[in-house]
């Protein structure tokens, strides 16, 4: 067996860090391995490459190959193996290289991950975690920039997160990895190495609870809600219409299962106008779930119905597209517009 | 006609005569069937007529199994053929939604289960009963399942034994999971070293799960016994639409041992296992074993074997039946009396009848199990949802609806 391994975080000199959403992510492994000898991570090419996006850079170093897995080429292996090593006892955080690959895995995780502990009556916890980049923006060839995340989120006995800054990036993986629920962790692989989005990570601090939405801009105009990279696309837009003088409110979802709609319900009764922000495609999505619960609970104080701006209905199109395909800053004040002109 | 092992290994630098070793669809079906006989490599250490036959590589392996111990083994396979025939029969009679019969398997299910230590863990598909008979998870723990009140509940630590696993293969990668655990953990490379055994059939060896599951304990050498029930038929699909090589060649491809093994052989079962999980504990796993046998009824009760098979297939293979080999060995060699074989026939039947009150007098669960245990944290989302739900049934209290 291997010795047990004195682990180094990099750079790690004190509890706050100025960090990429990338370096939080790794630092969160970091410290949850250091913390818990039953985490391990395991993937293709997470080990000595570091992971394609090097988010696992330097774990297999620091705390050998038996705790970093590079693995063979199966995504379904890869789950499949995450659920017996959680049987054990382990906490396994499995890579998906993309989240277009995620596929291959799917029957493992909509069939085991997620009933393991309702067909038990509890007796098998599946503490797993499953670190999945999602979103496009990056330039790339097919089955790299698509957001399946309503699929998941669609699945009961799943919890689905996203984070859109380093402070979450670095408690959600934390967090995700000490639930004792399975957890997919959406990260915006566009935004990764953003250097705008460096961000102090007090590493001591209290963390937000995993499962709660947060309004991050406020304003009374309308209310945008959106979740991982297209709540950059929202607070730029926020900040282009009140250059306007138009005040537009921001709400993170953060977590997509289960949903935390009351602040933005409570957004919406004062603003009186929601729209919806997501790359995916729209039919049958969370921007639907949204759209559908905010009419429910808010139908009296709707002055416009909800409206979405989302990826088409279509496959994820050739890149040279993309950037037609995507929300950006100016779809989003065009609908903004519609809704405040109804 | 050649045999299946010519067709994998053609004489070098026979030229054209290894493009004619090339197997005709009727040769790969005769391989992979050897209509009955399991083909040159079967283990057997107890023939169809219960005459013990001797094998220097596995006899150590039962040296222990004395009179006493084989009627231990003949009882429980009695008791859970019983069971099964009585879960088969209450099916009918509209008591369970739906049963999966292992009758003809129950060699395969008590030689293997026995040879497991407490320490060990056992992956089971759906039609492991005997399996979990072994385990100490009796027919009452299993049998809400098949009433469709529940989806199995047993305390899988305590017995070893795994939930069962209705979606074919997925078994297959955790349970590789668990044993990649079990190496981690250092629980391998002596006697007293942990494995784990997985069960599934020879339909799964067609699902990508299986096959990642032998790639997956080949690369990190994980202590796990792939165990395959090949019992002809996967459903209405036989063995030749699965594989056109005999199953337990397969593990050859991925560098470790596979074995064919008489699956109505309790005697054979039980020490190829233990030789398989003696590998494992040792850290030489993992090992593939094919017990082949037969399925003597239908799939499940949903389906119909007239459909597809002929009835000369089920006689041929009742005359291997898995019990009565062994109670001619006991018999013949004076192991046991005709009283001792009364005395297990009536437990069985008592034990069918304790099955059957049990099964009649079983509650459905409250409708709150709806809603228990999605999460082991709560989720306000589902919190609220279920407290709608009992909020409206509170509506119809007192009333006959």
């Amino acid at each position: 067996m291997a010795a047990p391994v004195k682990a180094k975080a990099d750079g790690a000199t004190g509890a706050v860090q100025n960090l990429t959403i990338g370096k939080a992510i790794n630092l969160a492994l970091r410290t949850a391995m250091e913390a818990n000898d039953k985490v391990i991570v395991l993937g293709e090419d997470v080990g000595k490459l570091g992971g394609v996006f090097r988010i696992t850079d330097g774990l297999q170093k620091d705390f050998g190959e038996q705790r970093v897995l590079d693995t063979p080429l199966a995504e379904s292996g890869i789950i499949g193996t995450a659920v017996g090593l959680a049987v054990r006892g382990f906490r396994p955080v499995c890579e998906i290289q993309f989240e277009g690959f995620i596929f291959p895995g799917f029957d493992q995780i909509v069939s085991q991950v997620a009933k393991l502990h309702y067909r038990t009556q509890g007796g098998v916890k599946v503490p797993i975690v499953i670190r999945v980049p999602f979103g496009g923006g990056i330039g790339a060839v097919e089955h790299h920039s698509e957001s399946p995340e309503s699929l998941f989120a669609h699945v009961a006995g799943l919890k689905v997160v996203s984070c859109s800054n380093a402070v979450d990036a670095y408690w959600m993986t934390r967090q995700a990895i000490e639930s004792d629920d399975p957890v997919l962790l959406f990260e915006p692989k566009r935004l990764y190495h953003s250097g705008n989005l460096r961000a102090e990570v007090d590493t001591t601090a209290k963390p937000a609870p995993l499962h709660a939405s947060r309004v991050v801009r406020s304003g009374d105009a309308a209310t945008l809600v959106a979740y991982g990279p297209s709540v950059k696309v929202c607070l730029d837009a926020a900040t282009a219409a009140q250059e306007e003088g138009t005040s537009l409110e921001v709400i993170d979802l953060r977590t997509l299962s289960p949903l935390d709609l009351d602040p933005v319900f409570e957004s919406v009764r004062r603003t009186g106008r929601l729209i919806a922000v997501s790359e995916a495609p729209s039919e049958s999505s969370l921007t639907s779930e949204i759209a559908m619960r905010v009419q429910q609970e808010c139908f009296y104080s709707l002055e416009a119905p909800v409206l979405r701006v989302t990826g088409f209905d279509t496959p994820y199109p050739p890149a040279k597209l993309e950037e037609d395909y995507l929300p950006d800053l100016d779809r989003v004040l065009h609908t903004v517009d519609r809704s405040l002109a109804w | 006609m050649s045999s299946p092992e010519q067709w994998t290994h053609p004489e070098p630098g026979a030229g054209p005569a290894a493009t004619a070793a090339e197997p005709t669809p009727e040769q790969v079906i005769a391989g992979l069937r050897a209509t009955t006989e399991g083909g040159a490599e079967l283990t057997q250490l107890l023939t169809p007529e219960g005459e013990r036959v001797a094998s220097a590589q596995f006899d150590p392996y039962v040296s222990d199994i004395d009179d006493e111990a084989l009627r231990n083994l003949y009882r429980d396979m009695v008791l859970v053929r019983r069971a099964d025939r009585e879960s088969n029969a209450m099916q009918r009679q509209g008591q369970l939604g739906i049963w999966v019969p292992l009758l003809g398997q129950e060699a395969a299910q008590i030689g293997s289960g026995r040879a497991l230590r407490p320490s060990d863990m056992a992956f089971p598909s759906y039609r492991e009963h005997g399996v979990a008979w072994t385990r100490g998870v009796d027919f009452r723990e299993l049998i809400g399942i098949f009433r469709c009140s529940d989806h199995g509940g047993w305390d899988f630590k305590h017995h070893g034994f795994h939930p069962y696993t209705i979606v074919i293969g997925n078994q297959v990668l955790n349970a590789t999971g668990y044993a990649m655990g079990q190496k981690f953990e250092g629980k391998v490379g002596d006697d007293n070293g942990e494995a784990t055994i997985v069960y599934f059939g020879d339909g799964a060896t067609s699902q990508g799960d299986v096959h990642e599951g032998f790639v997956w304990s080949a690369v990190y050498d994980a202590p796990v016994v792939f165990f395959c029930q090949n019992n002809q038929w996967a459903i209405s699909e036989p063995t030749e639409r699965q594989s056109r090589l005999p199953l337990y060649q397969r593990a050859r491809g991925y560098g470790f041992p596979g074995i064919r093994v008489d699956g109505n052989d309790v005697l054979a079962c039980l020490a190829v296992t233990r030789w398989a999980l003696d590998e494992c504990r040792h850290g030489n796993g993992p090992v593939l074993i094919e017990a082949f046998t037969y399925r003597m009824d239908a799939h499940t009760t949903t389906d119909d074997p007239t459909r597809y098979r002929l009835s000369d297939e089920l006689e041929e293979w009742k005359l291997k039946d898995p019990i009565e080999r062994v109670r001619a060995h006991l018999a013949r060699g004076g192991g046991a009396d005709q009283e001792f074989f009364d005395k297990i026939d009536a437990e069985a039947d008592s034990f069918a009848a304790e099955l059957r009150d049990f099964v009649f007098n079983m509650p459905d669960p409250p409708p709150e199990r709806i809603f228990s245990n999605v999460y082991a944290e709560p989720s306000p989302v589902l919190e609220a949802q279920r407290r709608e739900y009992l909020s409206y049934l509170e509506g119809f209290a007192g009333s006959e609806h």
